[in-house]
């Protein structure tokens, strides 16, 4: 029978395989999924692995749709390395989006292209305070942050729903739950005509560099981990688990905030009920495939959006439900755990 | 007073979903598993039972092939969690983030179909009491079935062996294997009775609490179910009682909306959420309290010889 032998250390080759043997264990049961749905599967597999790097401009949606995906995962990933179970990251994303809509509601034609900066920061902010109701009752109350962060997500749905519907709504929208489309100066400055991708993506690069500092170039870094692996030693060391939790959940509040303001005076340019995309739970699948390390994540976002892509492509022109790409994420999700032990176990062959 | 007894009535329907759902969950905790994953079981089981009525037209298939589809995905999660030790908060995330997905996926055909309305059950004579008939005895039978099944597993787990097994699973895990019980077949029988729940739950809702299917129509109910396991500090009459009381307050929406209650839509259909987090505060305000009640061992692997 195949048993499991636990590695006197982890494995740092199955650490990186791990995440390619998912993958491929998902594009295998892809295939087949494929054939059972009676499509052909090279065309499918390309909707989703060739079509998105075809061109210079598809390359451009393939960054456009990463660039959240990124920015929440890093802030998840700070999080997950500090055993604080953050999930509602969709929730702190639509807060920014809210945040970010309030100021940009406010520019007009006299407005300079300095909104832009208020902008951002109502973003941050917004995602920042939603963030910290979970620490709050978590850090007070004792309350589960997975139960808290998860209930403020539909919540913040409900926001949304009744900001867009009730006092901001467009008055010439057609009783769309929508704003008005933000003025352009509020616009998030593009990097090239004929192409969606803006400056968004040189935060997303700094947040990895950011990242990557803090976790492991400082010392509060190294406190906010030793505390996720080792609370009784982070005790003994004096580092203070109260602050890891306020540290964890504002970094990843901001971060997804930030996306939340990008993505509405970015691409979408208005405040809509269509706002909530499912970013901030793929996003925690970002930071698991991604190892919870900066660099792997930027792989993995550019990865589960090449999903989200291969998803719509596959809607328009192979008539499948949208509803694919967030099959196909779970999967990923699944097969990553099942190859994770190879991380940490030995497979041996005992009678 | 006629709208108070519908909202009673409205409110034990509600509650029984989310009562099945807990209970399945309550199982997998005292074994000492948490599953994340409810949510993404219910809406795989809704859309499995609802496509099950559809097809045969019986509900007692419809109801089998929630709980199958439940007991399946907890099957899996059990496999991970238990035999190949992955993280029980990830792997139950996966549970849900893939079932929503799946369940969107395989649900696109039926989000036009209709089923006809399912008849209720009066109960004989009662339910011709004027008012309580109404409000208490005029349901499916799955409502009264689900409180013999809370008053069954109250039996099963405080007044039978293999409920003092299954509690001893979670309490210490190490102590169980060393009397020679099988830990993680206990833990798996454990989760996957829990999935069935959850899928009963789920086809519940698909098939007599709506009955449609619409994408994400589950809209957190199994996440509520899972603090609520949490209020009732794992005991099952109290999880019954909080599942009534958390039915209410979903149904207490649309009671305010109908009696004119001038307040956004919005912010009504926040109030179950709101709720839970604001309960779950409170309950969990007292970190002793939590702690004397709570399986000991639960959400940390156990892996013998380890």
């Amino acid at each position: 029978m195949l048993k499991l032998e636990a590695r006197p250390q982890p494995s740092k080759l199955w650490s990186l395989a791990s995440p390619v043997l998912a993958l491929l264990v998902t594009v295998l049961i892809g295939v087949v999924l494929f054939v059972a749905l009676d499509k052909d599967p090279v065309s499918g597999l390309q909707m989703f692995f060739w079509e998105p790097i075809r061109s210079a401009y598809a390359l451009g949606e393939l960054t456009v749709k990463a660039t959240p995906l990124l920015l929440i995962a890093l802030g998840l990933a700070v999080c997950f390395r500090s055993n604080v179970w953050n999930i509602g990251a969709e929730g702190q994303y639509v807060l920014g989006a809210i945040a970010a809509s309030g100021v940009a509601l406010l520019a007009d034609k006299t407005t300079g292209s300095w909104i832009v900066v208020p902008i951002i920061l109502a973003g941050i902010l917004g995602g920042m305070f939603w963030a910290g109701i979970t620490a709050w009752l978590r850090d007070r109350f004792n309350a589960n942050e997975i139960l808290v962060s998860l209930m403020l997500v539909y919540v913040a749905v409900q926001v949304l729903s009744y900001m867009v519907s009730g006092p901001w709504k467009d008055p010439q929208g057609y009783n769309f739950p929508q704003t008005k489309t933000f003025d352009l100066v509020t616009r998030i400055p593009r990097l090239f005509d004929g192409s969606r991708v803006s400056i968004g993506v040189f935060l997303a690069l700094i947040g990895v560099i950011g990242t990557w500092i803090f976790l492991f170039r400082t010392r509060a870094g190294f406190a906010q981990q030793v505390g996720g692996l080792a609370p009784a030693a982070a005790r003994y060391a004096g580092f203070s688990s109260r602050r890891a939790l306020w540290v964890a959940l504002l970094v990843s509040g901001g971060m997804a905030g930030l996306a939340g303001a990008l993505e509405v005076a970015g691409p979408i340019g208005q405040l809509t009920s269509y706002v909530p995309a499912g970013y901030g739970f793929a996003a925690i699948i970002v930071a698991f495939v991604g190892r919870l390390h900066p660099v792997g994540m930027v792989f993995s976002a550019l990865l589960m959006s090449m999903f989200y892509i291969g998803g719509e492509l596959a809607q328009s022109r192979l008539g499948l439900p949208k509803s694919l790409t967030g099959v196909f994420q779970g999967l990923l999700l699944f097969t990553l755990l099942a190859c994770d032990t190879l991380v940490n176990y030995r497979l041996k062959w005992k009678k | 007073m006629e709208s108070y007894a519908l909202l009673i009535a409205a409110t034990l329907n509600a509650g029984t979903v989310l009562a099945l759902a807990s209970l399945g969950l309550l199982i997998n905790e005292k074994a000492g598993i948490v599953n994340l994953g409810a949510e993404g079981m219910m809406l795989c089981a809704a859309i499995a039972g609802f496509a099950a009525v559809v097809h045969t037209g019986s509900d007692v298939l419809g109801f089998a092939a929630g709980m199958g589809a439940g007991a399946l995905l907890a099957l899996i999660f059990g496999g991970l969690v238990i035999w190949l030790n992955t993280n029980q908060y990830a792997t139950g995330l996966a549970v849900s983030l893939f079932g929503a997905g799946f369940s969107a996926f395989v649900g696109i055909g039926y989000v036009q179909e209709k089923i006809p309305a399912r008849p209720s059950f009066a109960v004989p004579y009662l339910a011709d009491i004027p008012l309580l008939g109404p409000a208490l005895f005029r349901h499916h039978p799955l409502v009264y079935l689900t409180v013999v099944l809370a008053l069954g597993l109250i039996w099963f787990l405080y007044r039978t062996r293999a409920g003092l097994v299954l509690r001893s699973v979670g309490e210490s895990p190490e102590s169980a294997h060393a009397l020679g019980y099988p830990v993680r077949r206990i833990r798996l029988l454990a989760v996957v009775a829990g999935g069935a729940l959850c899928g009963l739950a789920g086809a519940y809702l698909s098939i007599v609490y709506t009955p449609l299917w619409v994408e994400g129509m589950v809209a957190g109910k199994g996440w509520i179910a899972l603090a609520l396991t949490t209020f009732a500090t794992w005991r099952p009459a109290r999880v019954l009682l909080g599942a009534y009381l958390f039915g209410g307050v979903t149904m207490l929406q649309f009671h305010l909306q109908g009696i004119g209650v001038e307040v956004p839509s919005q912010f009504l259909t926040m109030l179950p959420y709101v709720s839970t987090i604001v309960v779950l505060a409170l309950i969990s305000r007292n970190p002793h309290w939590i702690r004397i009640n709570m399986p000991t061992s639960i959400g940390k692997p156990f892996y013998p010889g380890s």
